[in-house]
């Protein structure tokens, strides 16, 4: 009986990881709706995932990740779901440990549950810039919150519809959701927490190469205290 | 002042004023757009003809020569409008993703089979 919640499947040229990604959600919590957003693919993304049994959302053009999710937190307000459930659809993040963060918000000891790969000593590789740029501001963000959050960026994360609420207003910087995000939810007095969560290898391809990291620390450093002055986020 | 110089500001200026309030008519310029090349084309138009104006305007300022302050005016103006349109573009954007996303949200594609 889980016609309350939606898993959400953010997906950009995924046709060989759908299918199965879809397959292991399925097992993990049977006869939940899943809905997978196709980001612009060019590849076969679409059929796999319908053939794998999933709802598909297109959308016209390559909008990019954060705008992907949040097509997909409005497809849940709409449609009345309670809970969501967003994990990566690269088979990065394992559906096993969906439950778990589920059951968290569920249980209404929370209204975030984030998959840390960093809580109990995962093992996790991530290039020196970037991991340098992580820890600063996962101790800003923790300095801001009052509370540690070692895995900030992480797109493993089970929520409530308080939280699909801000995540589908326009404040939510759609270009770039990361730490920002977590401050502005708890500007909004909404409680987040952290349970470990173990990843698969990445298939391949990195979305934090080359400049990337440098890019990283600038948007940080300027939306964090951005978003603290802002007006009109409710 | 040379009356060359006068004359190729105010041909300049009036010129500029007259493309303007034509993109403006035929529609192709919206008026929101139009305001700040209309203050434009006024200033070349007036400043132009009146060196006198231009000389104040410099001492006020504290320039040191009058082509000081052409350039100081005509960079900010620069400036104002592409700030004016990083505004109007940010806006867009916004528009344009909550659009495709509300594309998306009409027709959600219904899977295949009976799971």
């Amino acid at each position: 009986m889980r016609n309350d919640t939606l898993i959400l499947l953010p997906a950009f040229n995924e046709e060989s990881n759908i299918g199965r990604v879809i397959a292991l959600v399925h097992d993990a919590l049977p006869n939940t709706t899943i809905v997978v957003i196709d980001d612009g693919s060019r590849d076969a993304t679409v059929d796999r995932a319908l053939e794998a049994g999933a709802i598909v959302l297109s959308l016209p053009y390559n909008l990019g990740y954060g705008v992907a999710l949040q097509t997909g937190y409005k497809y849940a307000l709409r449609a009345g779901f309670q809970y969501v459930v967003q994990l990566d659809a690269d088979g990065q993040h394992n559906p096993a440990c969906m439950p778990r963060l589920l059951e968290y918000v569920r249980d209404g000891k929370s209204d975030l549950c984030i998959g840390s790969r960093f809580l109990e000593g995962g093992t996790y590789a991530i290039p020196l810039a970037r991991r340098a740029g992580m820890f600063v501001f996962r101790r800003l963000a923790s300095l801001l919150l009052g509370q540690t959050i070692t895995d900030p960026t992480s797109g493993f994360q089970a929520m409530n519809r308080r939280v699909l609420e801000l995540y589908a207003h326009d404040s939510y910087p759609v270009d770039y959701p990361d730490v920002d995000v977590i401050v502005m939810l708890h500007r909004h007095g909404v409680r987040i927490a952290e349970l470990p969560v173990t990843m698969f290898p990445s298939a391949g391809k990195s979305m934090h190469a080359g400049l990337r990291p440098l890019y990283y620390l600038f948007r940080m450093g300027l939306d964090i205290p951005l978003n603290l002055i802002r007006r009109g986020d409710g | 002042m040379d009356i060359r110089q006068k004359i190729l500001a105010a041909v300049f200026g009036i010129t500029l004023l007259a493309f303007i309030i034509e993109l403006v008519r035929r529609r192709k310029l919206r008026v929101e757009y139009s305001w700040l090349w209309i203050c434009a084309g006024l200033a070349i138009v007036v400043v132009g003809l009146n060196y006198a104006l231009l000389e104040w305007i410099t001492k006020l300022i504290g320039a040191g020569w009058t082509s000081s302050t052409l350039f100081f005016f005509g960079i900010f103006f620069v400036v104002t409008l592409c700030l004016q349109f990083s505004v109007k573009i940010s806006r867009l954007e916004t528009e344009v993703k909550n659009l495709a996303q509300e594309l998306s949200l009409r027709e959600p594609k219904m899977p295949k089979g009976n799971l």
